[in-house]
C-alpha cells in the first residue's frame, strides 16, 4: 500500500457551552461572576442575507467535528461523535461516530440489492424500491461500538470524545426484519442469521433467530433523511442494544442458517480474553453506562459559579430508570433529572443545576436500568475482568475539576 | 383494508403477503453467497499446500504482515502467541487464538488483501490457509489444504471460547426487588 502519514486531528473539545458562558450577554447578566459581555448595541445586518438553499449548512461559526486518529490504514478504523458539544438526544447524522472495517463504499441505490436465502423456503431478492414499498417502523435507538471506551480499561483517555465517542442516537426509519423473514418463510432448523454488507471486506455477523424475530430494523434512513454513506447506506441493519458491529452496514445478504458461521468478528475480534485465558463470545448486549458530557476533558470552567452538569445515560436492556451523580468524589450521590420523554435503548440527557464553589471536585454519575442493573465502578469492573480485553467497558467515568478550572480525566 | 390490500395474488416468485422480490436464479445465490460455515459445508472445490502458499504470500500479504507473519505497521501479527492467553500479555493470532480453520478461509477470501479484497482464486485462498495454519506449527509442510481436510483442522484454541456470563458485575438494585 502507498505511504499513508499518520494523521492525528486534534478533537473539538472547545466546549461551545464555555463560549456561550464567556459571551452570553443574558447568562453574564445571571451569573455575575461571568467577566465581560461586551457592549451589548443594535447591531443586526442593513443588508439582504443568503437565499434559501437546496441543501443545508450549519453555521461556519461552528466547528465542531468528528475525532479521527488515522492509521496507516485509516479505511479499517473509527471518527468518534463529539459528545462535548452534543445537546439533548440525537446525534446529527453528519456527527455520528464511524467504524468501518474496509472503507466506505460507494452505492448506487438502483444497482443495490438484497438477498435473503438459506434455509427458507422462498429465497428472495429485493430491491431497493420494493424495501421501500413495505409498511415502516421509526425507533430512536443508540448505536454504540463495543470497542467504545476500549482505552478506559488501561490507559484511559483525556476527553469524552476520545473516551466515549463510538456513540452516537437516530431516529431509524426502515422496515422490520421479522417482515421479510416471513416473507421468505424461516424454516425451523434456521436458529441464525449471517447478515452481510456490501463493503469490501463484506462484514458479516452472525444473530441467533431469535433477535432478528424481535425487533432488529433494515434501516433505509436516519433522522429523516436516507442514511448516509458511512452509516451504511442505503441500507443497514438496527439491531437494538446490541454491540455496533453486529449493526451491519451496506447490507447486501441475510443467510438462514443452523449455527453462528464463526466468522473473524465473533472470534478475533470483539470476544473478551479473561484473566484465565478464555475469552466470552458473543457478548452482543451493550449494558447500561453513563458519562457527564459538561463538564468533561479539557474543558475550563472560567470561574465559581453555576453550571449545569449534563451528560447521558443509555442501556441495551431497556429503559434508564435513574442517574446519579456524585461530586464528591463518589460518598455521596444526588439524583439527576431526566429529558423526558426516555425511550428505552436510546441516549437519555440528564441534567443537574450546580453551583462551583471554586475547589477541587471530582464528579462521577452512574446509572441504574428498568432491570436494576447499576452501572458499576471501574475497579468492579477490572476486578471482575482483568484487564486483556478492549472491549465492553462501562465502568463509571470520574472528571476532576481542578481549583484552576480544569478538568480532566481523574483515571488517567 | 390492509386484507384487501394483501389478497391480491401475488407474481410467481414474489413474497406472499406484499408480492415483492423476486426468487434468485441458484447461479445468483452461488455467485454471491461467501459464507463458510465452521462444517466447511460451503467450501468450494480446489486445493491448497504450503510452498504454493508461501509464493502467493510473499507477493501479496508480506508487505503489510511481515516476510513470516510477524506482523508489520499496516497490519497484525498471523503467527505466533501460543500459551501467552492467560499471560498479562496476552498475543492473539491465528495460531494462538482462532478456534475454527474455517474462519481463515472465509476471511482471507472475502477480505484480503486488505488493499484488494475479493481478489484471490479458491486455490490461492486454500494455499495461503495451508501456509499460515503451517507457519502456526498447525499442520505439516506438505499436508493438502482442500474441503475434506480444512474442517478437520483442530486448532489449538478451539475450547478457548465461553458463552456471555454477563451481568456478572452491576450490582442488581436492591428497590427493584421489592
Ligand atoms: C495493505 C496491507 C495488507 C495486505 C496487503 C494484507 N493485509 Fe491482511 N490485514 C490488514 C489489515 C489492516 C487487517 C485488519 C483489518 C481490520 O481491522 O478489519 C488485516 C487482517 C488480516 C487477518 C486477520 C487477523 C486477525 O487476527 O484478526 C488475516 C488472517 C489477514 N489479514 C491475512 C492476510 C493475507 C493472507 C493477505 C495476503 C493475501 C493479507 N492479509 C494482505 C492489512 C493487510
Amino acid at each position: 500500500m502507498k505511504d499513508r502519514t499518520a494523521k492525528d486531528q486534534p478533537d473539538s473539545s472547545k466546549p461551545s457551552r464555555r463560549r456561550f458562558l464567556k459571551s452570553g450577554a443574558v447568562l453574564a447578566g445571571v451569573l455575575g461572576a461571568c467577566a465581560d459581555s461586551g457592549n451589548v448595541s443594535d447591531s443586526g445586518p442593513r443588508t439582504l442575507g443568503d437565499i434559501p438553499s437546496p441543501y443545508g449548512q450549519r453555521s461556519t461559526y461552528e466547528k465542531s467535528v468528528r475525532y479521527t486518529h488515522l492509521s496507516d490504514t485509516p479505511e479499517a478504523g473509527p471518527s468518534r461523535t463529539p459528545l462535548q458539544d452534543s445537546y439533548g438526544i440525537l446525534t446529527p447524522s453528519s456527527l455520528h461516530f464511524e467504524r468501518h472495517h474496509s472503507g466506505v463504499p460507494t452505492i448506487d441505490p438502483s444497482q443495490h440489492h438484497l438477498l435473503i436465502h438459506g434455509m427458507v423456503d422462498r429465497p428472495l431478492v429485493f430491491t431497493m424500491e420494493e424495501i421501500l414499498r413495505l409498511p415502516s417502523v421509526s425507533r430512536i435507538h443508540f448505536i454504540e461500538c463495543s470497542g467504545n471506551s476500549g482505552r478506559e480499561w488501561t490507559t484511559p483517555e483525556p476527553t469524552v470524545q476520545r473516551t466515549h465517542g463510538m456513540l452516537g442516537c437516530s431516529e431509524w426509519t426502515g422496515v422490520s426484519l421479522s417482515l421479510l423473514l416471513s416473507e421468505v418463510g424461516v424454516q425451523s432448523e434456521a436458529k441464525w442469521i449471517i447478515a452481510e454488507g456490501a463493503d469490501g471486506c463484506k462484514l458479516h455477523r452472525s444473530i441467533p433467530m431469535e433477535k432478528a424475530m424481535d425487533n432488529i430494523v433494515i434501516a433505509y434512513a436516519q433522522n429523516g433523511e436516507a442514511i448516509r454513506p458511512e452509516q451504511g447506506y442505503p441500507l443497514r441493519l438496527v439491531v437494538p442494544g446490541w454491540e455496533g458491529n453486529t449493526h451491519v452496514k451496506w447490507l447486501r445478504r441475510i443467510k438462514a442458517v443452523d449455527q453462528p458461521y464463526m466468522g473473524r468478528e465473533e472470534t478475533s475480534k470483539y470476544t473478551d480474553l479473561m484473566p484465565d485465558g478464555k475469552a466470552r463470545q458473543f457478548t452482543f448486549v451493550m449494558e447500561a453506562k453513563s458519562v457527564i458530557t459538561f463538564p468533561s476533558g479539557r474543558d475550563k470552567l472560567p470561574g465559581p459559579g453555576f453550571y449545569e452538569i449534563t451528560g447521558l445515560a443509555w442501556s441495551g436492556r431497556g429503559l434508564i430508570k435513574s442517574v446519579e451523580i456524585s461530586i464528591d468524589g463518589g460518598q455521596s450521590w444526588q439524583e439527576a433529572q431526566f429529558q423526558e420523554p426516555r425511550h428505552p435503548v436510546a441516549l437519555t440527557r440528564f441534567r443537574l443545576p450546580w453551583r462551583w464553589e471554586g475547589q477541587e471536585v471530582t464528579l462521577r454519575s452512574r446509572c441504574i436500568d428498568e432491570t436494576g442493573y447499576v452501572q458499576p465502578s471501574r475497579e468492579a469492573l477490572i476486578e471482575a475482568r482483568g484487564l486483556n480485553t478492549r472491549y465492553h467497558y462501562n465502568g463509571i467515568t470520574a472528571w476532576r475539576v481542578s481549583s484552576d478550572g480544569s478538568v480532566q480525566n481523574a483515571y488517567a | 383494508m390492509l386484507a384487501a390490500i394483501l389478497a391480491a395474488t401475488p407474481l410467481m416468485g414474489q413474497s406472499p403477503n406484499y408480492g415483492v422480490g423476486r426468487s434468485p436464479t441458484p447461479e445468483e445465490i452461488k455467485s454471491w453467497d461467501i459464507s463458510i460455515g465452521p462444517d466447511g459445508r460451503e467450501l468450494p472445490p480446489g486445493e491448497g499446500r504450503a510452498v504454493e502458499g508461501k509464493e502467493v504470500y510473499t507477493r501479496r500479504c508480506a508487505d503489510c504482515h511481515g516476510s513470516e507473519g510477524q506482523g508489520g505497521d499496516q497490519g497484525e501479527a498471523l503467527v505466533g502467541g501460543e500459551g501467552t492467553l492467560d499471560t498479562p500479555k496476552p498475543v492473539k493470532t491465528v495460531g494462538s487464538y482462532w478456534p475454527y480453520a474455517t474462519t481463515l478461509w472465509d476471511y482471507i477470501n472475502r477480505a484480503m488483501p486488505f488493499d484488494s479484497p475479493g481478489s484471490l482464486t479458491h486455490k490461492q485462498v486454500y494455499a495461503l490457509v495451508a501456509y499460515l495454519l503451517y507457519l502456526n506449527g498447525i499442520i505439516e509442510e506438505e499436508e493438502v489444504i482442500n474441503a475434506q481436510t480444512l474442517p478437520q483442522v483442530r486448532m489449538p484454541n478451539r475450547e478457548g471460547f465461553v458463552p456471555d456470563p454477563r451481568p456478572d458485575v452491576g450490582r442488581t438494585d436492591q428497590s427493584q426487588k421489592n
